[in-house]
C-alpha cells in the first residue's frame, strides 16, 4: 500500500476525531419523487460494532446503505463515516469503506484472483500484498480450489461469497453487507454467517437483512426498519424484552381458511400465520376463546402453546406487518 | 494510477471475446481487400481516399465497441461496486478508453498494411498520416465514453446503424459534395471529414503540418471535448 493510500486511509476529520462512532447519520432521508424511501435516520454506529438493519423488501435499508456508500444523494440530512461526511468528502470515505452490494457484484469473466487484484490494485495495496490476503480470504470462503476458474461458472453461493472476500480484500474500516444471504440455500446462508461472525469486532459491520435469524444471530444491535423509518433499536434482547408484557400462543390447527384468520383478527390484531396454523401475539391470549372462535368454523385445533417472544412477534407487534410480506 | 487496474480487467474482458474482438481488428481489413476491385473507378474508391475511409469505418466499430462494456457494467452491479471505491469519473473514463488504443493503432497499421499491397502511395509523411488518425481514433473512443456514459446496452444497438452510416455517408466512401446541402454542413462541422481530408491531402498530395493544421486542430478539439464531455457525463452519473 502507498504512503499515500496509507494515510488517507487512517485519517478522521477533527470534527469527530476519536468519538468512537463509526457512522453517524443525521436525519437523512431520500425521496424518490413523491415516494419518501428514507425518512429522516439518525443513526450512530460505534467502532467495531456489528449493527444490522431489519426490515421487508422495500423498507429503505438498501437506498440508507447507499447513501452512505455516496451512490445516492441524501434528499436532506447527512452522515459521516470515520468522521467524513459522505457529501463533502466522498472519495475520503469510499476510502474507508467497502460493500457487498445486494446484487453479486463480481468480475464474471475474471476469476476469483483477478477479482480480488482488481479490487486490491484500485484500493492502492502493493501486489504482493493483494496476494497474501486473496490466498487468506480464499481460504476463508472456501474457495481456494476453483480460485483459477472463471467466476460466471461459480454457484450462487460462491459468488455470494467471492463477493464478501471482494469487500474484505481492502480491508476496510466500515463493511457493508446488503443482503448477504438473500437468496442462498441454507446450508449456504449458514456457512455466511460463519465468516460474518468471525469478522465481529474486527471491523465495522453494517448488515441489511430481511432474514431475522440472520440478525438475531450476528447482530449486536438490530435497527428494525419499515416504510423508510427506525421503528425499534436496540439489541436484540432489548428489542424482545419490550414486548416482554405479551403473549405468543402458537395455535396448530387444520382446516384453517383464511376468513378464520381474518376473524381472528378482528379480536386479536396480531396474528400471524405459519406453516400448520397460527401465531397470535396479544397483552392477554386466552385458549378457550381461540377454540370457542375456530370449532364452529370446522377448525380442528390440535395444540395451543405459548412460546417465547422472537423478533418476528416485534416486528409485527411494531409495524402490523408480517416481516416477510 | 489506480484506474490501470480497472483497465486491466477491461482489456481481460476484451481478449476473453476473442470474436468481438478478431471482428472490430479483422473486418475493417477484410473489408478493404473486398472492396478493392472498386479501385479501377477512381474517385472515393482510389487507394488514398478509400484507405483512410476504411480506417475511419473501423473507428467506428471501435465507438460501439468501448460504449457496449462501458454500458453493460453501468447495468450492472459491478459498476455500482466500482463506484464506492476511490475511483474517480477520469480515471473510470480512463480505465474504459485505455484498451481501446492499441486496438486502433493495430486497425491503422493493418488497414495501411493492406492499403499498401493493393498499390497506396504515400506521398508525404506517413507518419503525420497516423498522428491525424489517431488523435482521430481518440475521439471515437471518446465518443463510445459518451455513449456508454448516456444509453443502456439496448439503446446503443439501436444507435449503431446511424453512426457507421454517418461515417459512411460523411466522406468516408461517399463524398460529401456528393450528399450536398444541409448534410455536408452538418459534417463539415464535425471532425470526420477533417481527419479524412488531412490524412487523403498528406498522402496524395505531400501536405505538411501547416497545410493540414486546422483540419488537424479541428481533429483534437473535437476529441478533447468528447472527453471531457464523457467524464462529465460520466461523473453525474455516479451520484444519483
Amino acid at each position: 500500500m502507498t504512503e499515500s493510500t496509507k494515510a488517507n486511509r487512517g485519517t478522521k476529520s477533527p470534527a469527530t476525531k476519536g468519538n468512537g462512532f463509526a457512522i453517524q447519520a443525521f436525519s437523512i432521508s431520500r425521496k424518490f419523487g413523491n415516494l419518501v424511501a428514507v425518512n429522516s435516520i439518525d443513526l450512530s454506529i460505534k467502532e467495531g460494532e456489528l449493527f444490522s438493519m431489519l426490515g421487508p423488501n422495500g423498507a429503505g435499508k438498501t437506498t440508507t446503505i447507499k447513501m452512505l456508500c455516496c451512490l445516492l444523494r441524501p434528499s436532506s440530512g447527512t452522515a459521516t463515516i470515520m468522521g467524513h461526511d459522505i457529501q463533502k468528502d466522498s472519495i475520503a470515505v469510499k476510502e474507508v469503506i467497502d460493500i457487498s452490494p445486494q446484487e453479486t457484484a463480481i468480475a464474471e469473466h475474471l476469476n476469483a484472483w483477478e477479482n480480488l487484484s482488481l479490487i486490491g490494485g484500485i484500493y492502492g495495496f502493493e501486489k504482493q500484498e493483494v496476494k497474501k490476503r486473496s490466498e487468506e480470504l480464499l481460504k476463508m470462503m472456501g474457495l481456494t480450489d476453483r480460485a483459477k476458474e472463471q467466476v460466471r461458472k461459480y454457484s450462487g453461493g460462491m459468488k455470494r461469497r467471492l463477493s464478501i472476500a471482494m469487500a474484505l480484500v481492502s480491508d476496510p474500516q466500515v463493511l457493508f453487507l446488503d443482503e448477504p444471504t438473500l437468496g442462498l440455500d441454507p446450508q449456504s446462508r449458514r456457512s455466511i454467517w460463519e465468516h460474518i461472525a468471525e469478522l465481529k469486532g474486527k471491523k465495522t459491520i453494517v448488515l441489511t437483512t430481511h432474514y431475522l435469524e440472520e440478525a438475531d444471530a450476528l447482530a449486536d444491535r438490530i435497527a428494525i426498519i419499515d416504510e423508510g423509518k427506525i421503528v425499534a433499536l436496540g439489541t436484540s434482547r432489548e428489542l424482545k424484552d419490550s414486548i416482554s408484557d405479551m403473549q405468543v400462543m402458537v395455535v396448530k390447527a387444520k382446516n384453517l381458511t383464511s376468513d378464520a384468520i381474518e376473524g381472528l383478527r378482528e379480536i386479536y390484531p396480531e396474528v400471524r400465520a405459519v406453516e400448520d396454523g397460527v401465531e397470535i401475539t396479544a397483552k392477554e391470549v386466552s385458549s378457550y376463546e381461540i377454540v370457542d372462535y375456530l370449532r364452529p368454523k370446522g377448525v380442528v385445533i390440535e395444540s395451543t402453546s405459548l412460546k417465547q417472544v422472537t423478533l418476528d412477534d416485534v416486528f409485527l407487534h411494531l409495524t402490523g406487518k408480517e416481516l416477510r410480506e | 494510477m489506480r484506474f490501470m487496474e480497472l483497465a486491466k480487467r477491461n482489456l481481460k474482458v476484451m481478449y476473453r471475446d476473442l470474436l468481438s474482438l478478431g471482428l472490430t481488428i479483422l473486418f475493417p481489413p477484410a473489408l478493404l481487400l473486398i472492396l478493392s476491385p472498386l479501385a479501377r473507378f477512381g474517385g472515393i474508391w482510389a487507394p488514398t481516399m478509400i484507405t483512410p475511409g476504411i480506417v475511419l469505418f473501423g473507428f467506428a466499430m471501435i465507438t460501439m465497441s468501448s460504449a457496449v462494456i462501458l454500458a453493460r457494467d453501468r447495468e450492472s452491479a459491478l459498476l455500482s461496486r466500482l463506484l464506492t471505491t476511490p475511483l474517480r469519473a477520469n480515471d473510470f473514463i480512463s480505465a474504459y478508453s485505455l484498451p481501446y488504443i492499441p486496438v486502433a493503432i493495430i486497425q491503422i497499421v493493418a488497414i495501411f498494411a493492406i492499403g499498401g499491397l493493393l498499390g497506396l502511395e504515400i506521398s508525404g509523411n506517413a507518419g503525420l498520416v497516423f498522428l491525424v488518425l489517431f488523435v482521430m481514433s481518440l475521439g471515437f473512443i471518446g465518443l463510445g465514453m459518451i455513449l456508454g456514459a448516456l444509453l443502456t446496452y439496448n439503446q446503443l444497438s439501436a444507435v449503431y446503424a446511424p453512426v457507421i452510416l454517418l461515417v459512411v455517408f460523411g466522406g468516408a466512401w461517399v463524398p460529401l459534395e456528393v450528399m450536398g446541402g444541409v448534410f455536408q454542413s452538418i459534417m463539415n462541422a464535425l471532425p470526420f471529414a477533417h481527419a479524412l481530408d488531412a490524412a487523403r491531402d498528406i498522402m496524395a498530395h505531400g501536405a505538411g503540418f501547416s497545410d493540414i493544421a486546422t483540419d488537424f486542430y479541428w481533429v483534437l478539439g473535437y476529441t478533447l471535448v468528447l472527453f471531457a464531455l464523457g467524464i462529465f457525463l460520466f461523473r453525474r452519473r455516479m451520484v444519483e
